[in-house]
């Protein structure tokens, strides 16, 4: 690979950790605030299969990933109007089943990218799309945002205040799925929730106010992202984990820095 | 008006029902669109959001200088706006839900059980601040309580409900002995005071 290749998958490899980065933590400032900040945990499991079938039939992670999440959410949906369980156990249910599928026929080469993550192999094609996809999540989230924020006050509220809470929470479930979807590519299956979770718990830490918690966690997850690529490129470490671990060191300085 | 009845009797679904949140039969008509409605303080979730009350306004699309002006008619200063939504005491944080249900000047505003969890003191703040958004504002308050000393003291009309409507109209004509004892399924005596004054 020339120097020229090189710097293209590196300024590729930025655009789209910029873009998946910031829109994860954005969202992840409202799924904190929602309790909600795990959910991408179980969901990035769920994308295993999908990222199975993409690695093993050579096809786009985020294009196996995604039906993957809406087949598991719908699974735990239909679980839950069937056995009247909690949601959160039906999808323990569903996301182990999905480990246990993916591994029944995931190559043992292909193991380590479908859990943290390979940035190093990135077409000018998927990272346009999924700029254009984390354009859009920001785009949706922001504009649910006021309405989600209200609904997790007062759900009654909201509604008497002519919020359709269920359209907006469609919204905002279908803006998780696709940024999960997105995440697995560059942090892989086992570390999605990191992608959101941790920008916005260090953004809590930070911040005096909703709009610095929301705009902050959407800088700190860019942030951490550009940060782990560069730190691959020179070291060759798989990006998914050190973007977390830096992640998580500002995770960590904000401890000392809490508002 | 208030609505009164023991635990149970269907006030709060019925506020819900006037409101088209819950599935009711029978028809609600209303002749305003300008209708504002606060749940019981204790179902208002993640008062530890880092919402702060300036935010919380302008979620209703409300300006600085009129949730100021708002606030500084419940009691509260401008300088509140700054202040993060969970850092309110409950008689603080009651006061400024009132001002935000408020804010954009409703005809009508559905009220359940406004001073749950508040102190003596802190009830008859809120209770006044009401009767004087009401008496100064061309407000209609439809107010759900269980207490029935405030009826007396702040209503028009009362509304008493245990499953089915009870009684209808000004207290004085409706809350006799022997309604009360139909709405609460006991004996329940009260003596009016005449010496408050708002």
């Amino acid at each position: 690979m020339g120097t020229g290749s090189i710097d293209m998958q590196f300024i590729l490899a930025l655009a789209m950790g910029t873009l998946v980065g910031g829109a994860a933590g954005y969202l992840g400032t409202l799924m904190l605030s929602k309790r909600m900040a795990l959910v991408a945990g179980p969901l990035g499991h769920l994308t295993l299969p999908g990222i199975a079938l993409a690695l093993t039939f050579g096809f786009d992670v985020s294009l196996g990933a995604f039906p993957m999440v809406v087949l598991g959410i719908l699974f735990i949906w239909l679980f839950e109007i069937k056995s009247k369980l909690p949601m959160e156990a039906l999808t323990a249910v569903v996301f182990a089943s999905g480990v246990a599928i993916t591994f029944l026929f995931l190559p043992e080469e292909q193991t380590v990218p479908a859990l943290i993550g390979d940035i190093s192999q990135i077409s000018f094609l998927s990272t346009a799309i999924t700029v254009i996809l984390c354009a859009m999540i920001l785009v949706a989230t922001s504009r649910i945002y006021p309405s989600i924020v209200l609904i997790g006050i007062s759900e009654d509220l909201a509604q008497s205040s002519g919020v359709h809470t269920r359209k907006y929470n469609f919204v905002y479930l279908a803006c998780i799925a696709l940024m999960v979807s997105l995440g697995v590519r560059i942090v892989g299956g086992l570390m999605t929730a990191a992608l959101s979770a941790i920008p916005a718990c260090t953004s809590y830490n930070l911040s005096k106010n909703q709009s610095e918690y929301s705009y902050r966690g959407m800088i700190l997850g860019s942030s951490s992202c550009i940060l782990g690529i560069i730190g691959f490129m020179f070291t060759g470490i798989p990006a998914g984990l050190l973007i977390i671990l830096v992640s998580t060191s500002f995770f960590v300085v904000s401890l000392f820095l809490k508002r | 008006m208030i609505i009164l009845g023991p635990n149970g009797a269907g006030k709060s679904p019925l506020l819900k029902a006037l409101l088209g949140l819950v599935p009711y039969s029978g028809e609600v008509s209303w002749v305003t669109k300008d209708i504002s409605y606060l749940p019981p303080q204790e179902l208002f979730q993640r008062r530890d959001v880092l919402l702060n009350v300036g935010e919380f306004f302008k979620l209703k699309n409300a300006s600085q200088e009129k949730a100021s002006g708002i606030l500084k008619r419940v009691g509260l200063s401008s300088s509140m706006l700054q202040k993060s939504f969970g850092s309110l005491s409950t008689g603080q944080f009651q006061r400024m839900i009132i001002a935000w249900a408020l804010v954009d000047e409703p005809s009508v505003l559905l009220f359940d059980e406004p001073t749950s969890g508040i102190d003596v003191g802190g009830q008859d703040t809120v209770y006044s601040l009401l009767h004087d958004f009401w008496e100064h504002s061309n407000l209609t308050i439809l107010l759900v309580t269980h207490d029935l000393n405030i009826v007396w003291e702040h209503a028009d009309n009362v509304l008493c409900v245990n499953k089915k409507q009870v009684c209808c109209g000004p207290p004085k004509k409706v809350l006799a002995p022997e309604s009360l004892e139909e709405l609460y399924g006991t004996g329940v005596k009260y003596y009016v005071h005449g010496h408050r004054k708002y």
